[in-house]
C-alpha cells in the first residue's frame, strides 16, 4: 500500500496529505498564449502560454521558452484575456448546422467507374 | 444558453470521452477530484523540474571541457523550461502558479526525493542524466497519452529533450568509464550512489494504492510504478554492461523464464527518510529556491514598473 507514486516524472512524489490549490488570489503578471510558425509555409500553431509583464516581454519569453531549438521562424503571443472562445458546454448546438450537411464533402458523390478528373 | 445537463450525465460523458481514449481539454466538465489530482500532479512535476537545476546546477563553473559546459547548460536550461511547460499545464486548471510557488517554498507540496542527494563529482553529472533521467523517461513517455491534453502536449516536449540529457549523460559517462583507473572510479563511485535511489524514484509498490487506482481508471497513470521501474532495470542493466560498470547489487540476476532481471529489495526507509525532509540536501535545495525567488523580486517588480509606465504613455497618445 502507497501513497506514493512516480506521477512526479522525475520521481516519486505524495499523492495524498498534499494541498492541489487553496483558491489564492490570483497575483501573477498577464498570461499571454504564444502561437510558432515552425516554417515558412505553414501557419502559427499555438504551443503553450507564459506569464509576462508586457507584450514585448511576453516575445523575447517564448523565444527562449518555446524555440531553444529553432522549432519557429516567427512567433505570436497574444493576451490570453484578448481571446474569445466558443462555450465547451454549447459545443454541441453551436456546432449543429454543420451536422446534418454531408453534401459539403466531395464523397457525398457518386463518381462513375473509370471516370478521372472528378 | 442551453440548459445545465444533470451531473451524473456528465460524469458519464466525461468518463466515456476517458474510456474511448479521447482527451479531455481545459474547459470541458471535469469532476473536482480529477482536475485536483491534475493540478496537483502537475504542480509537484514542475517542482521537481525547478529543483532539479540544481544538483547539475552545481557544476556549470567547473564542467572539464567547454563542450561539457555548453552541453549542461543547454540542460539545466531545458530544466527550467519543463516547469515553465508544466506550470502553464497547471494553469489551464485555474490554479495561480504563484499559489503552486508558494506551496512548494513553505513545503506543503514535494519535489522528487532524488534530487536532495548531492552531486560529489563530476561523474555525478553524468549518472544522472544516464540513470536519473533514464528513470524519468520511463515515467513520462505514458504521461504524453494521459487524458489531459495539456498535460500531455506539455509532455510530448518535455519527452524529446530528455532524450538528449539521458544521451548526453550515457556519452559523458562512456567518456569516464573507458578513461583512466582513476576516471573509472569516479564513475563506478557515481554509480554506487545513484542506483538505488534512480529505483526509489518509481515509488513503492502501488499494486494496493487507492490513489493510483483511481488515477488509472481517469487515464493519467497508465502503467504501476513496479512495471516501470522493471522496464527501467531491464533497459539500463545492459547500458552498464556495456560501459564495464557494476550495477551495486549482489541479487541481480536475469530470469530466463520471465525474460526480465530480477533485482534485489530497496531500501524503502531511506525513501521515505528523504521524502520527510531529511535527506542530505533537502533543507539547501529549498532555502536556495526560496532565495532565488526572493532576490529576483526586484527583478519582477522593475519589469511591471516598465510595463505600467509605458502603457499610461500608450493612454496619453491615444487621449
Amino acid at each position: 500500500m502507497s501513497d506514493y507514486s512516480a506521477e512526479g516524472g522525475h520521481g516519486a512524489i505524495p499523492t495524498s496529505g498534499v494541498p492541489s490549490d487553496e483558491g489564492g488570489s490570483k497575483r501573477s503578471q498577464p498570461l499571454w498564449e504564444v502561437f510558432v510558425r515552425s516554417r515558412r509555409g505553414l501557419s502559427h500553431t499555438h504551443v503553450g502560454s507564459l506569464h509576462a509583464p508586457d507584450a514585448h516581454m511576453a516575445l523575447r519569453n517564448a523565444r527562449d521558452l518555446y524555440t531553444r531549438r529553432q522549432e519557429g521562424v516567427s512567433l505570436w503571443v497574444v493576451a490570453a484575456t484578448d481571446i474569445v472562445a466558443s462555450s465547451p458546454d454549447e459545443k454541441d448546438a453551436f456546432f449543429d448546422p454543420a451536422g446534418d450537411k454531408p453534401y459539403r464533402h466531395p464523397t457525398f458523390y457518386d463518381v462513375p467507374e473509370g471516370l478521372t478528373h472528378l | 444558453m442551453t440548459t445545465a445537463t444533470a451531473a451524473p450525465q456528465l460524469e458519464q460523458d466525461f468518463q466515456a470521452c476517458i474510456d474511448a481514449d479521447g482527451r479531455i481539454e481545459p474547459r470541458d466538465w471535469m469532476p473536482e477530484g480529477y482536475r485536483k489530482t491534475l493540478i496537483r500532479q502537475i504542480a509537484q512535476h514542475a517542482h521537481s523540474e525547478i529543483i532539479g537545476m540544481q544538483p547539475e546546477g552545481n557544476w556549470i563553473t567547473r564542467a572539464p571541457s567547454l563542450r561539457r559546459k555548453s552541453i549542461l547548460v543547454a540542460k539545466v536550461q531545458d530544466e527550467a523550461g519543463h516547469g515553465l511547460y508544466l506550470y502553464s499545464a497547471a494553469e489551464t486548471l485555474g490554479v495561480d502558479r504563484e499559489e503552486l510557488l508558494d506551496l512548494l517554498h513553505v513545503g506543503r507540496q514535494k519535489y522528487s526525493t532524488i534530487f536532495n542527494y548531492p552531486t560529489t563529482s563530476w561523474a555525478d553529472v553524468a549518472a544522472i542524466g544516464w540513470l536519473v533521467d533514464g528513470a524519468a523517461i520511463m515515467n513520462q513517455v505514458p504521461l504524453t497519452r494521459c487524458s489531459y491534453g495539456p498535460y500531455a502536449r506539455a509532455m510530448i516536449r518535455v519527452c524529446k529533450e530528455e532524450s538528449f540529457h539521458q544521451r548526453q549523460g550515457f556519452e559523458a559517462m562512456t567518456v569516464l568509464a573507458n578513461g583512466t583507473p582513476a576516471q573509472r572510479q569516479m564513475a563506478q563511485d557515481a554509480v554506487d550512489r545513484w542506483w538505488w535511489p534512480s529505483l526509489m524514484m518509481f515509488g513503492p509498490s502501488d499494486t494496493e494504492s487507492p490513489n493510483s487506482a483511481q488515477s488509472m481508471a481517469w487515464g493519467i497513470k497508465r502503467f504501476s510504478n513496479d512495471e516501470l521501474r522493471q522496464r527501467f532495470v531491464d533497459a539500463t542493466v545492459p547500458q552498464a554492461e556495456h560501459l564495464g560498470l557494476t550495477i551495486p547489487d549482489p541479487d541481480l540476476s536475469w530470469d530466463d523464464e520471465t525474460g526480465h532481471y530480477v533485482f534485489g529489495e530497496i531500501d524503502w526507509t531511506e525513501f521515505f527518510t528523504v521524502m520527510k525532509g531529511d535527506g542530505p540536501c533537502n533543507r539547501e535545495r529549498l532555502a536556495h529556491r526560496v532565495a532565488a525567488h526572493d532576490e529576483g523580486a526586484w527583478v519582477r517588480e522593475a519589469a511591471q514598473a516598465y510595463a505600467e509606465k509605458h502603457a499610461s504613455r500608450s493612454i496619453a497618445v491615444a487621449a
